[in-house]
């Protein structure tokens, strides 16, 4: 059973809405059958040949190709298999997938990883804001699964979250973690503004430089045990850990006292 | 049969089904680890006399521990699941989460049968533990005056086969010593199987019963001591030449485990002195599992 592989064959004028993009559906389907699902152009129903090139069939291994940075919801919802897009991804890559493995070569637009259950997104560059967050209205965010980010993360990262973790090779914006229920954001650049704010439990853990809001309190200054686990874990699938991080001590500081303040910020120090 | 001069007795080693886990212990230090291991397996050399045999399987390196530190790997045996599951939490709580900057996780993630065991002792943190998971592993941060205990939630149980023995028939307690020392140190060399007792070797083998205290489940076994030879009602299994005796057991993952292990000690055990190496059954009626001597050294031949 080889790979189904669809390529764009040219950017659309507009946001292309293609959820179909599944490798877990993809499975049961012929080359034929792919090529008829639906996707929305704009407001106009079309299929999803009109726009790729549609080859192979029956597989849940599948590669995008081409200009995608227009096409949304490559994987959203997947609950299985291999998706890999060689190259930028939409807007809501990845959202609400509940398991699987969707690599993205390029960066990833907004709402990447937004509300997922499980399963792995790896985006090798950069994502936008709310990855891994929740949609306006959501009580929770991304709740379980891994979000590994090789590059930069926007704004709100995390936001909501209540279970699974995020690593982000580089630096977030502001408010990473903004209302988390649980779960774990590890960061290794900087972070920006109000990280945590409103936060319940969870933890967000910053290897480079943070700010904690004021409604935080410092603790202490140890090793929390629990991170050698998973920097481990994140070098083991290739995401880059300096030497230094893996035998160095944290500053804690518990909080958000504005809120149900049993969560933490761990700040790296040497 | 023999080897080296030391005759091999046709018999058999019996042994019995038990159930295992395997917990992985580590610490800042490989010094921590192995006291906090010591404490865990101490006093728990019977299951009869403690309800549990342990025993440490193990020094891990910390590219082999899941936390990258040094670390030590300790074999639990109970009866049953459940009370694998109950002693696990008593001698993690008691003896790991106590030691300085110990961590301890389980080290059997693919048995199909799971035991709660941090899902126990997060209760200690009073309302302050949290918990973490990682992929499919569930771990507790309990906080302590040190910082955090990090324990895993569930630790695999699966069965195992316990009392498999050896039995050392020397010339004197010298020889016999020396013989079971060489012995446990081949039969530690196996993975996975533990010998409980002290040093792995037991001085006191035991008879089921007693013939005249009928409360006790076990008494000394005369027809091994060597000061009962001659007298009444004793019938000694002792070749006149043999004036010491020692037994080495051991608890094993698997039945393939425990026969590598006991291969190992007679061969091991094939030293000047030694008269005469036999091993412990009940006639068949205590445990299916049968390890006939011969049979073992066979198999390792072949």
């Amino acid at each position: 059973m080889g790979a189904v592989v669809l390529r764009l064959r040219a950017a659309p004028a507009v946001p292309l809405e293609a959820p179909c993009i599944r490798p877990d559906h993809f499975a049961a389907l012929s080359e034929a059958e792919i090529a008829r699902l639906p996707v929305w152009h704009g407001s106009e129903a079309r299929a999803l040949g009109d726009f790729f090139d549609v080859r192979g069939g029956h597989a849940d291994d599948v590669r995008v190709k081409g200009e995608l940075s227009r096409v949304k919801h490559l994987g959203a919802e997947m609950a299985g298999g291999r998706l890999v897009i060689e190259g930028d991804a939409g807007p809501h890559a990845g959202a609400g997938m509940a398991g699987g493995t969707l690599r993205i070569e390029g960066d990833a637009a907004a709402w990447a990883g937004a509300e997922m259950r499980g399963g792995v997104l790896e985006v090798r560059g950069r994502v936008r804001a709310y990855a891994g967050g929740a949609y306006a209205g959501s009580r929770w965010g991304m709740a379980g699964g891994l979000l590994l980010v090789h590059g930069d993360a926007g704004d709100f990262l995390g936001v909501r979250m209540r279970r699974g973790t995020i690593a982000v090779a580089g630096c977030a914006g502001e408010c990473a973690g903004a209302e988390m229920i649980a779960g774990s954001i590890l960061v290794f650049g900087d972070v920006g503004r109000r990280p945590g704010f409103g936060l319940k439990r969870g933890s967000i853990v910053v290897h480079g430089a943070v700010e904690p809001p004021p409604t935080y309190r410092y603790a202490c200054t140890y090793r929390p045990p629990h991170l050698a686990l998973y920097l481990r874990e994140l070098a083991r699938r290739g995401l880059p850990i300096e030497e230094r991080f893996l035998g160095g001590a944290y500053r804690r500081y518990n909080g958000d006292f504005a809120e149900l303040p049993r969560g933490e910020i761990l700040a790296w120090t040497t | 049969m023999e080897i080296e001069g030391v005759r091999i007795r046709d018999t058999f080693a019996e042994a019995f089904d038990v159930w295992a886990a395997r917990a992985v212990i580590t610490a800042r230090t490989p010094a921590w680890a192995l006291e906090a291991a010591r404490a865990m397996t101490g006093f728990a050399t019977s299951l009869i006399g403690c309800k549990v045999e342990a025993g440490i399987e193990a020094a891990l390196e910390p590219e082999a521990t899941p936390d990258g530190r040094p670390g030590v790997a300790v074999l639990l045996f109970a009866f049953d699941r459940d009370g694998v599951a109950k002693r696990l939490v008593e001698r993690v709580g008691q003896a790991v989460l106590t030691c300085p900057t110990s961590a301890c996780f389980d080290g059997l993630p693919d048995a199909a049968e799971r035991v709660p065991v941090g899902a126990r002792l997060r209760y200690f943190g009073d309302g302050f533990q949290a918990s973490k998971r990682l992929g499919p592993r569930r771990f507790w941060r309990v906080p302590v005056m040190e910082g955090e205990f990090l324990v895993e939630d569930s630790f695999g149980a699966q069965p195992g086969v316990g009392g498999g023995n050896l039995i050392l028939l020397a010339r004197d307690a010298d020889a016999a010593l020396e013989a079971a020392e060489a012995a446990a140190a081949a039969m530690r060399r196996v993975p996975g199987v533990v010998l409980p007792f002290p040093g792995g070797v037991a001085r006191s083998g035991s008879k089921v019963g007693s013939r005249r205290y009928k409360a006790l489940a076990a008494s000394t076994n005369e027809a091994y001591c060597p000061t009962l030879r001659g007298r009444l009602g004793v019938a000694t299994e002792l070749p006149e030449d043999v004036n010491a005796v020692l037994e080495l057991v051991l608890d094993g993952l698997d039945a393939a485990a425990v026969a590598a292990a006991l291969a190992a000690g007679i061969r091991a055990a094939c030293r000047p002195g030694v008269v005469e190496i036999s091993a412990g059954n009940y006639g068949g009626k205590l445990g299916r599992h049968h390890f006939r001597l011969h049979e073992l050294l066979a198999a390792v031949e072949a």
